[in-house]
């Protein structure tokens, strides 16, 4: 049994991480009703541009590259950059698409997702980097002598960084004007626009927004993974995750990331051997299809009603 | 004045329905197909037909299947290419567990494998729409390589899932060399390009159109939603899975399970977008434009910069004219390729004399 919570819980660990970069895509679906496929683009964009300015910085200030300055200033830089970028894309990409069919908004962040990559390999070249948060990813010992289990500390890590973002930003949106204009923007384009939102400048924060998510869940995954092109590939693990708990929803991002991240790895220890292993490519989505057939928006989605 | 119907008659309803109801068109596409049947196998290169006009023939007929699905019907699929893979596969087994199994044969048993498991995948379409439904499609996407890959019955118990397609052989006439591989893909597109353009203008297609544009109100005036999406995506994976053998048979010769990859469904996706969804010609335009255009950067890039530019400083230029030309494409005209031809006949019937 205690086998089977080691799983488990490595699993809803890992759950969080799917959550992080599902997140993004929820923050511009529910806002701009966009379907932002370069979210894992600009994931790997703002975990290379973090790191490219880590090596950049001790030269340019002579401080230790080790030091807390450098990574906070690279931070920073990183931040920035995705702002820039978030801002750029809905002026020069998104903005002269509105009012298009969503199918060719989705197509457009397709194209988006190829110039990211090219752009963000082509300033910081193509190598795999190392990249240390300064927390290790061995077992925790308490938990590995008092329950025989093995708990990752990073996992823990990485899974309390998640709350306290999606903390922040639950705040973020309850509690300042902005957050209350996004909200408005996100129950009813027109409405908003008719008591004066600008709805521009806030899909403009919004896409910063989802910059500032991206280089979170960069950070951790690029911790876990090294700064790769996979990491990329982190939006096909949240694609699951995102239907499962809804486009439209928050708390279904969080709740379907530690749905998908559980039974993923359960599957993979329980099921896989019997049908030749390696399944976890396909089974999250298996898993999601077959939850949709009962609950067709998902978990927390907005329930859709046809008036013909 | 040269491409308008004046003075073109139509007596009877069959002169009305026709595809071509002008004579100018009919013309056009006769000399179109006069073109490539007879001329293009006479004056092109080797390299222009392996590397260039047989992936755009195929790649038109997948783009073909998903305009069926996606633009006709109305179902966003991520997961043509596995469907291809399916097509591509079932035709190698048919042709190698089946003696004398004659090769179209072969295709079409393939092609309707293809179209099996396209049913099974398009049942969750009756519940689920938009979005929702295109991630729903890569569950096949991923599903049918993993098991293409992992149960290697399909390749024969070949290593990694390779499989080499066999010789193409029609009635004792072996299609061995490009010219004849070229006009034996030109020949199966050109005629399930005529029968997917007849069975949209059918009953069937309204039906699919109608689903389209609103799935509640085409059930209200009785077209059985069930029925038309799921006869969508059979139509469509039979289209892909015909492309993929044809992919198999006569572009590659030998293919592997990861190579129909999530790429190529993104691929074929961009062929319709940029072509035009909902067109039959924007599948042809949408795919030339998307296979050459690679090709076209790596040869504009060469002649540019010569071999000054380092290999991976080139490889991601490519990427970022990709994709930049993708977004280009869309805003300056979102309609696709198609569309510009339409307004190029609108244009066209007035010409000369625009008053």
């Amino acid at each position: 049994m205690g086998f089977f919570f080691e799983v488990l819980i490595g699993g809803l660990l890992s759950g969080v991480l799917y959550a992080l970069v599902a997140l993004g895509f929820v923050l511009i679906y529910k806002a701009s009703g966009v379907f932002n496929f370069a979210q894992g683009a600009m994931v790997f964009f703002a975990a290379l541009t973090f790191v490219g300015f880590k090596e950049l910085l001790p030269g340019w200030t002579g401080l230790e590259e080790s030091s807390v300055v450098v990574f906070w200033l690279a931070f920073a830089l990183a931040l920035a950059s995705m702002v820039v970028l978030g801002i750029l894309t809905e002026k020069v990409v998104l903005r002269p698409l509105v009012n298009q069919p969503h199918i060719t908004l989705f197509m457009a962040t397709i194209g988006l997702t190829f110039l990211v990559e090219g752009i963000a390999q082509a300033i910081w070249g193509a190598n795999v980097r190392g990249l240390d948060l300064g927390i290790t990813d061995e077992p925790i010992e308490w938990i590995l002598d008092s329950a025989d289990m093995i708990v990752s500390k990073f996992d823990v890590f990485a899974a309390a960084l998640a709350g306290i973002l999606v903390a922040s930003l639950a705040l973020f949106f309850q509690y300042t004007k902005v957050g209350r204009a996004l909200r408005a923007v996100a129950d009813d384009h027109q409405a908003a626009l008719s008591i004066g939102i600008p709805l521009q400048h806030i899909w403009a924060i919004v896409w910063a927004v989802a910059g500032f998510v991206a280089l979170v869940a960069g950070l951790i995954w690029g911790a876990r993974s090294g700064v790769q092109f996979a990491l990329t590939f982190t939006a096909l693990k949240a694609l699951p995750v995102l239907i499962l708990g809804g486009f439209t929803s928050v708390p279904g991002a969080i709740v379907g990331g530690l749905i998908i991240g559980a039974s993923e790895k359960l599957a993979e220890v329980y099921i896989g051997p019997m049908v030749g292993g390696g399944i976890e490519g396909w089974f999250p989505y298996m898993l999601a299809l077959f939850f949709l057939l009962v609950r067709p928006e998902g978990l927390f989605g907005e329930k859709h009603i046809d008036r013909v | 004045m040269l491409y308008r119907e004046a003075g073109q008659f139509k007596a009877t309803y069959q002169e009305d329905q026709q595809i071509f109801p002008i004579r100018q068109d009919r013309v056009g596409m006769a000399v179109i197909l006069a073109f490539f049947f007879a001329a293009v196998p006479l004056i092109a290169s080797e390299y222009w037909l392996q590397a260039i006009l047989i992936p755009v023939l195929i790649f038109s007929l997948a783009a073909i299947g998903l305009n069926i699905l996606t633009g006709y019907a109305g179902q966003l699929s991520l997961g043509s290419a596995a469907f291809m893979a399916v097509g591509a596969f079932g035709a190698y087994n048919f042709m190698l567990r089946i003696d004398g199994m004659p090769f179209l044969l072969a295709v079409v048993l393939g092609g309707l494998c293809a179209a099996v498991v396209g049913v099974a995948f398009g049942l969750p379409s009756l519940r689920i729409k938009g979005f929702y439904l295109a991630v729903a499609t890569l569950a096949a996407q991923f599903f049918i390589v993993w098991a293409l890959v992992k149960f290697s019955w399909f390749s024969n118990y070949s290593s990694s899932g390779v499989i080499s397609a066999q010789e193409v052989n029609i009635l004792g006439f072996a299609f061995d060399t490009p010219i004849l591989k070229y006009l034996l893909t030109l020949a199966i597109v050109a005629v399930l390009a005529l029968l997917a353009k007849n069975l949209v203008r059918s009953a069937t297609g309204r039906r699919w159109m109608a689903v389209r544009d609103m799935d509640v109100a085409a059930e209200v005036i009785g077209i059985r939603p069930m029925r038309a999406k799921l006869s969508a995506f059979a139509v469509s994976s039979f289209y892909c899975g015909v492309a993929g053998a044809l992919y198999a048979y006569t572009y590659l010769g030998t293919v592997e399970p990861e190579g129909f990859n999530l790429d190529l469904s993104f691929k074929i996706l961009f062929m319709i977008i940029i072509g035009g969804v909902g067109s039959m010609l924007g599948s042809f335009l949408g795919a030339a434009f998307i296979v050459l255009l690679p090709i076209f950067l790596n040869v504009s890039m060469h002649t540019m910069f010569g071999d000054s530019l380092p290999a991976g400083l080139g490889s991601n230029l490519e990427l970022i004219v990709f994709g930049g030309l993708i977004i280009f494409f869309l805003i300056v005209e979102p309609h696709g390729l198609a569309r510009l031809w339409a307004l190029a006949k609108d244009k066209l019937r007035l010409w000369p004399f625009p008053h």
